[in-house]
């Protein structure tokens, strides 16, 4: 059953639940920011609505700073701004930003220890029909392994806008991954966060597996767990919205009462959240894992719902993994 | 050089026509996509596939085909069209643009289609590659030409600029490159974003030599393309100026029209007007 602690959506299963991207939470996250403190600055590489990051021109216009199609100049000028006082927000899409500008990042401004704060749009296959080149599945592995970044994935729009306020307030660098298409809205504005926590959403009675998930994918892990609770088979859902640095205690916790663990994510299974997990659990308390995500593939043109179904990360799918990892128990 | 006949012009004009209205049909059909910049290159891309390139669409891996590299790949439903007209794939096969299991991925993606280099989408990165395949060929004695179609948005990419300076260093006279120049990017115009100007300049300064031309007419593309054959001391950089949306006139230098399609509505009035312009072509050369 959903975890009261949690205070998700009322409507959390309806049909008419309301729905947004995750890169609208970014958006306004960066206007409230913005207002909170006057040296939040945002740069953008000629996607400035795109990445929602045009409410925050249009309020501030001073406080803005068009970079054109340039992802590398756009890191390493915020790398200047960043160690002068000032809290630059750099937004593009993942794939150029961290993706182009990679190298950019890892010395100026994770070595640097330089104040920027970095939004990857339009990650994961759910692009849709722009294609491959365009759907980051690769971000999450590239920015964990690089000391000194935090990485957090959002499950929504409110979520990402409390990311966004929450990266601000806290001096280094930080990456955040956002998602092009609408998906629920199933936390609200009384759910807990703080970065570095993960949540319980689902607490099935005496689990049998814990479902550890990030970004709106998440989603389709809860309609996996109401499915299977009506086949009485018990699970927790874990929100591990930071991925760095990770809620070890609580994996650890989560994990050692189920016995199992089932990881989702719209990323590749190697280098993310799943890989991360894994990590922790073989050193603490190794335990079967099923991974679901991008099977070391990259992504197609297409409709965002086909390809979640066509490369195995709908509900359908956490289902039948957790039927699967059950069984290695 | 062999003087071009007013029946060869019509022919390209024609083909130039039919190949918009197929851009706008694909783009419709899909429900996504960027119309400007493909409606703004058609008369290019038409002079190449049917008059410049060295090519054979039934053999489209011939070790000495000429290589057009397309490096803002945002504009493929124009390559598409060309490639599709020029036999490369099944013409019915331009409405399965951007759906899930077609070979006309949203980007194009080397060895999904016949006739497609180079993946592309991600913007600066080809004219890297063009300079690439130049040495190659200039490493195997090879005759063919590479010609690398990018965008002036792309410009602003300092990869762009590592490429200029490295073709110029080499002198790689075989590789022409092609610049949609139609002052638009996403969030406005060039010179606003940011601004390019003198290009010219920038790239003399680096050892090119630099031709500018009218984009729309089909006799300047061509004699233009003969000229930079002609110079062998500098790789060349072709400066088409275009009108973005070109021939349907609510889309015309407007940059909201970068990257959306048109509705419904909007393809009919499209597909009429061009199909009156095309009516026009025929009888101005009557
Ligand atoms: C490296 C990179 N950064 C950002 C983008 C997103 N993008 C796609 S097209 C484009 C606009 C560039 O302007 P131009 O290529 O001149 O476009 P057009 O004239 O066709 O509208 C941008 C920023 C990209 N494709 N690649
Ligand atoms: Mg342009």
């Amino acid at each position: 059953m959903i975890n009261k602690i949690a205070k998700l959506n009322k409507k959390i299963f309806k049909a008419d639940i309301e729905q947004a991207p995750t890169r609208d939470g970014y958006g306004k996250g960066l206007v409230e920011a913005g207002e909170k403190d006057k040296n939040v600055v945002v740069l953008c590489a000629d996607l400035t609505e795109s990445t929602r990051s045009h409410w925050f021109k249009e309020k501030f216009p001073q406080r803005f700073i068009e970079m054109g199609v340039a992802e590398q100049n756009m890191a390493t000028v915020a790398a200047g701004l960043g160690i002068s006082g000032k809290i630059p927000f750099i937004s593009s899409y993942a794939v150029f930003s961290p993706g182009r500008n990679w190298e950019q990042i890892r010395t100026t401004i994770a070595y640097n220890d330089s104040n920027v704060k970095i939004c990857g749009a339009h990650a994961g296959v759910s692009v849709g029909p722009d294609g491959a080149t365009h759907q980051a599945i690769e971000d999450i592995a590239t920015m964990r392994a690089m000391p000194n970044m935090k990485v957090i994935v959002p499950c929504d729009a409110i979520e990402a806008q409390k990311a966004t306020i929450a990266a601000a307030q806290i001096y280094g660098p930080v990456y955040f991954r956002f998602a092009r298409e609408k998906t629920p809205i199933f936390t609200t504005e009384n759910s807990s966060f703080e970065i570095g926590k993960a949540y319980e959403i689902w607490a099935g009675k005496n689990p049998q597996i814990a479902i550890i998930g990030a970004g709106p994918v998440l989603y389709n892990a809860l309609l996996a767990a109401q499915e299977l609770e009506k086949e009485k088979i018990s699970v927790i859902v874990l929100n591990c919205h930071t991925i760095k640095p990770l809620d070890e205690k609580k994996i650890i916790e989560v994990a050692k009462k189920c016995g199992a663990v089932v990881t989702v994510e719209e990323h590749n299974v190697i280098g993310g959240l799943g890989s991360a997990v894994a990590e922790v659990l073989a050193k603490n308390c190794p335990m079967p894992m099923e991974f679901i995500g991008m099977q070391d593939t990259f992504g197609e043109s297409g409709e965002p719902d086909d390809l979640i179904e066509k490369y195995g990360m709908g509900a359908k799918d956490i289902i039948k993994a957790v039927k699967k990892v059950i069984k290695k128990k | 050089m062999h003087p071009l006949h007013d029946k060869k012009i019509k022919f390209l004009e024609e083909t130039a026509n039919l190949i918009r209205q197929d851009i706008i049909k694909m783009l419709v059909e899909a429900g996504s996509g960027h119309s400007a910049g493909p409606l703004g290159m058609t008369d290019i891309f038409t002079a190449l596939y049917f008059h410049i390139l060295n090519h054979n669409p039934k053999d489209p891996n011939w070790a000495d085909r000429d290589r057009l590299v397309l490096s803002n790949g945002h504009i493929c439903p124009v390559q598409y069209a060309a490639l599709a007209w020029a036999g490369y794939f099944p013409m019915e096969e331009m409405m399965t643009l951007r759906k899930l299991g077609s070979r006309l991925q949203g980007h194009p993606h080397r060895g999904a289609l016949p006739g497609v280099e180079t993946t592309s989408g991600p913007l600066g990165s080809g004219l890297s590659q063009s300079a690439g395949i130049a040495l190659a060929a200039k490493m195997d004695n090879k005759k063919y030409h590479i010609y690398c179609l990018m965008s002036d948005g792309e410009h602003d990419a300092g990869n762009t600029w590592e490429a200029a300076m490295f073709i110029g260093k080499n002198k790689l006279n075989n590789l022409i490159a092609i610049i949609d120049r139609n002052n638009i990017q996403i969030d406005g115009f060039t010179e606003d974003i940011m601004p390019l100007e003198s290009l010219r300049n920038k790239y003399e300064s680096f050892d090119w030599h630099v031709l500018e031309i009218n984009g729309h007419d089909m006799r300047d593309i061509i004699a233009a393309v003969n000229e930079a054959k002609a110079v062998f001391e500098k790789p060349t950089v072709i400066i088409a100026h275009t009108i973005p949306g070109k021939d349907v006139s609510f889309m015309e230098s407007d940059f909201a029209w970068h990257g959306i399609p048109p509705n419904k509505d909007q393809a009919k009035a499209a597909l009429a007007e061009l199909r009156t312009l095309g009516g026009k072509i025929k009888s101005e050369h009557q």
